[in-house]
């Protein structure tokens, strides 16, 4: 029983620890780490630049640590090892004794040796703190340079463009990633990162970083020069090994290990970036997980096979491009398939008979296999003939070892062992247990495979829409037809959804409104809290107003009056939102109501599941260019379908001509006039998921506009899943069915739909007219000083107070 | 849990909190919120340990309360988050007597 302790809090650190429990080792586990952060997964970090929190990027739970009996110290820097007493000096002071040392210092940013580097705005990209230091300084910058055109210097170049701001990839090197891409791939991958907006400057020698104090551009080796406000420097990376060197450890360019992934001193191990075997230093996260492996099993006594090195593979986390490399991609020989229209390139490199290298791009089916065949050095016969079979190639005829979550290093056979020896049903399960899907989530549709062909049973769960008690949406929905019910708790009374937790509360209420054409009885409890206020929640707690304006056309009159409450309740924030309407936001729950009385403008509904915003272009009334009047369609839609409440949110658009101003062909529902009439397009999107509308129909005039889209919005309404929009529900259910049902009116359906709309569009009221019905006390927190005063004063005499 | 009858503080009528809904209310300087669940009333302190949001305001259901703004739940009875994070928050005994809410309050 020997006590561990693991230097280095980060994904080799823990990695370390988490196989050690593994493989039994019962001595206790201490990780320093010198970051004021729990380990988290580095591999991921541009996900930051694109606004996800550190938290999401967390490896293990608090409570993890304490279900393992691993002690985890934050905040700890170690400043030396003291060999000869086998312990540890902190810079507190403090002595820690060790059993067995693990170095796992991994590495810092590579900043190369160019003349003002250090100036203002110059930044590393390594940390969370360099993310949030970088999107600062980014924030209405002109230019960013990303000095450095491999794996992180591209990912971060995507995570910075996604804010619309300019980015250039400036590299030493005449093609990207250079150690993982040959000539062509990364000529193609050049053109990607075009599409996407980042601009790449290839072979270019940065000389000098200029600006007074804070940079302004860059020039380069041939006198040239390159304006930016923020430069990223991801010129590779540098072993942290001055803590091994003071202590006597051989160390090259990294720490010395053997196959054990022990160093010079036997009670002394290395793992990660920080560690040099056999003349490598690996700077990817998949040999790392190879390492901790070996070195755990060496600590813990378990036999293994000895570390004989990892091929490297890589995997490029750029939205919108797919890209694989592994092993020494760049040599000659093999074969290549090559699609440039689809942007597909896909080679398997053989050298003398054997696969040592692969690159697939655009492309990726079958990558484990490839990769599995390179960590092999597999004989390969007929290379052509090998890349055909991994891109058929099927999970369940993978080799145990074959890796299917590269993020985590989770083989096949760790999958399939957990799922069998503890009985995992779904993939949710597996991602928990195993941690397999929980990085950049690529590997999930081959998890779902293995649980699919493990269990024999289809691993695609029905979308419940109560997954507590496992009930559908058709489920509940016969339950509320066959039963008559009226209100949310009916429902729970007669099947228990939204008993066992309150989750599906609002896809009940919804389809309770839904089946009783808005005759139901509302309920409050039911509804998310922006149903029951009528006003959408901020991240603060207090909530935005936006007034109806129909069209997106305004008065005067209407623009003094939200001028007037604006000033009048001090309103933090007044803006012009997306949707073509005015936001008045940082608004107190309680002063809700007299606002609404005072601006005397129906809602907007732009909190709601419920259709939002026509937005309108000019059209005929003052655009040279209209054919249709875009305003008073619109303006007509809007009022046909004020207060209709749907499935998820319905942004619609009409736009005058093909010119689209209005951007109807990524609305749920974009209209556009054409030469003799107008053409409706369902379906489209531009937020997370970008989708063109697919063409619904195209008719002669307004009124048919009005009577076909109602009908596809009654069928949205009826047929969608709860919080389906559009976009996912037409891709799901295919635009020929939708057509069939909205359009067929031999049928008789789509007349039975307009029925339906029109009884539902006669029960709508506006809620902030009816708020003044509502129940006392439904705006406020409880209120000061109620009746009986105290019983017995709290120790320090306050009384209640009002919550603000 | 037992009562201290001296630290017991009103806060309100029972037929202020609707059944399934929750109310803010500041007492003693702490910030709580208090529910009205089928097995009765509850009360913890009012903002989410992940982002401070207002769970007064959440759905209520199965002894859980799902905050606003991201979704984490939290266990009316013990404080603790069951689903989104890790972490808890305080929990404060509530008395129910002749149709007023008392919440008793820690030194």
């Amino acid at each position: 029983m020997t006590d561990v302790v693991i230097v280095g809090g980060g994904i080799a650190g823990q990695a370390v620890a988490e196989r050690l429990r593994e493989y039994r080792h019962t001595g206790t586990i201490t990780i320093l780490a010198g970051e004021e952060r729990a380990p988290y997964d580095r591999v991921q970090l541009s996900k930051l630049l694109e606004g996800a929190d550190p938290e999401d990027l967390r490896l293990r739970p608090e409570s993890w640590y304490d279900d393992h009996d691993v002690t985890l110290r934050l905040g700890v820097v170690v400043d030396a090892i003291d060999r000869s007493t086998a312990s540890l000096l902190t810079r507190c002071g403090e002595r820690i004794p060790y059993g067995r040392l693990v170095v796992a210092t991994g590495s810092e940013p590579l900043v190369p040796p160019i003349v003002g580097s250090d100036k203002g705005n110059v930044f590393v990209f390594r940390t969370p703190e360099d993310c949030v230091g970088i999107l600062a300084a980014a924030r209405g910058a002109k230019r960013v340079c990303v000095l450095g055109g491999g794996l992180l210097g591209l990912e971060a170049a995507r995570g910075i463009v996604a804010h619309g701001i300019p980015t250039t990839v400036v590299h030493l090197m005449d093609r990207l990633m250079e150690r993982q891409l040959d000539g062509q791939s990364a000529r193609m991958l050049t053109e990607r990162m075009a599409g996407l907006d980042v601009e790449v400057l290839l072979g270019r020698s940065t000389q000098e970083v200029i600006g007074n104090g804070v940079v302004t551009g860059l020039r380069f080796a041939d006198g040239e020069t390159l304006e930016c406000d923020v430069l990223v420097i991801s010129a590779g990376i540098r072993p942290n090994v001055e803590l091994a060197r003071a202590a006597g450890l051989d160390c090259n360019r990294g720490v010395l290990v053997d196959d054990a992934l022990v160093t010079s001193d036997p009670a002394v191990l290395a793992v990660g970036e920080c560690a040099e075997h056999r003349g490598v230093v690996h700077g990817l996260v998949a040999p790392i997980f190879d390492q901790a492996k070996v070195a755990a099993a060496t600590i813990a006594g378990t036999v293994t096979e000895p570390y004989a090195g990892s091929v490297p593979s890589a995997t490029l986390k750029v939205m919108g491009i797919d890209l694989v490399s592994a092993g020494n991609a760049m040599a000659d020989g093999g074969v290549a398939l090559v699609d440039p229209e689809r942007g597909v390139y896909r080679r398997l490199v053989v050298t003398d008979g054997r696969a040592t290298g692969a690159i697939l791009m655009g492309d990726t089916t079958g990558a484990e296999a490839l990769l599995s065949l390179v960590a092999r050095s597999a004989e390969v016969a007929d290379p052509l003939e090998a890349l055909a079979e991994a891109a058929r190639s099927d999970v369940t005829a993978l080799s145990d070892d074959t890796q299917i979550c590269s993020c985590n290093g989770v083989s096949k056979g760790e999958i399939t062992c957990a799922i069998r020896e503890r009985g995992l049903k779904a993939p949710s399960e597996v991602y928990a247990v195993t941690r397999a899907g929980t990085g950049c989530g690529s590997c999930k549709s081959l998890v779902a495979k293995l649980v699919e062909a493990e269990t024999g049973a289809s691993a695609a769960e029905p979308a419940y829409l109560c997954p507590c008690r496992m009930l559908t949406r058709e489920q509940v929905v016969d339950t509320i037809r066959s039963g008559g019910l009226r209100s949310a708790s009916d429902v729970g009374d007669a099947c228990g959804a939204g008993r066992d937790c309150a989750a599906c509360k609002p896809a009940v209420a919804y389809l309770v409104s839904l089946v009783n054409a808005n005759r139901h009885d509302e309920e409050r409890q039911a509804r998310f809290i922006n149903d029951r206020v009528h006003a959408n929640i901020q991240r603060d707690g207090t909530f935005s107003v936006v007034p109806r304006i129909y069209g997106g056309v305004t008065s005067p009159d209407e623009l003094r009056r939200i001028a007037d409450v604006a000033d009048r309740y001090d309103v933090g924030m007044v803006k012009i939102t997306g949707g073509q309407r005015i936001d008045l936001l940082g608004v107190r729950k309680d002063q809700l109501p007299d606002i609404w009385r005072d601006l005397g403008m129906p809602s907007g509904h732009a909190y709601a599941k419920a259709v939002r915003t026509v937005k309108t272009c000019v059209g005929t009334d003052f655009c040279r260019f209209g054919i249709g009047d875009a305003i008073g369609l619109g303006i007509e839609l809007e009022k046909a379908w004020e207060g209709i409440h749907t499935p998820h949110k319905v942004k619609s658009a009409v736009s005058g001509c093909p010119r689209n101003c209005a951007e109807s062909l990524v609305k749920d529902i974009g209209i556009v006039a054409v030469e003799g009439g107008w053409e409706i397009l369902i379906g489209g999107a531009a937020g997370a998921t970008v989708r063109r509308g697919d063409l619904l129909a195209r008719v002669d005039n307004g009124q048919e506009v009005l009577s076909v889209a109602s009908t596809f919005l009654q069928y949205y309404r009826e047929n969608a899943d709860y919080l389906e929009r559009t976009y996912a529900f037409v891709d799901r259910v295919g635009i020929d069915v939708v057509r069939t049902a909205v359009l067929d009116e031999e049928s008789g359906e789509p007349q039975a739909l307009r029925e339906r709309f029109a009884l539902a569009k006669a029960a709508v009221g506006d809620p902030w007219k009816d708020a003044a019905a509502a129940p006392d006390g439904a705006f406020t927190d409880l209120g000061e000083d109620p009746e009986p005063a105290l019983v017995g004063p709290p120790a320090d005499g306050v009384m209640v107070g009002r919550g603000a | 849990m037992s009562v201290k009858e001296e630290r017991l503080v009103a806060v309100g009528r029972v037929e202020d909190i609707p059944l399934n809904e929750g109310k803010a209310v500041t007492v003693a300087g702490r910030a709580i919120a208090l529910f009205h669940t089928d097995d009765g009333f509850r009360a913890i302190a009012a903002l989410c340990p992940h982002r401070g949001g207002p769970l007064a305001d959440g759905l209520v259901g199965g002894g859980v309360v799902i905050c606003p703004l991201h979704g984490w739940r939290i266990d009316l009875s013990c404080g603790d988050v069951v689903a989104g994070g890790e972490g808890s928050v305080p929990v404060y005994p509530v008395v129910e007597r002749d149709g007023w809410l008392y919440l008793e309050v820690g030194p």
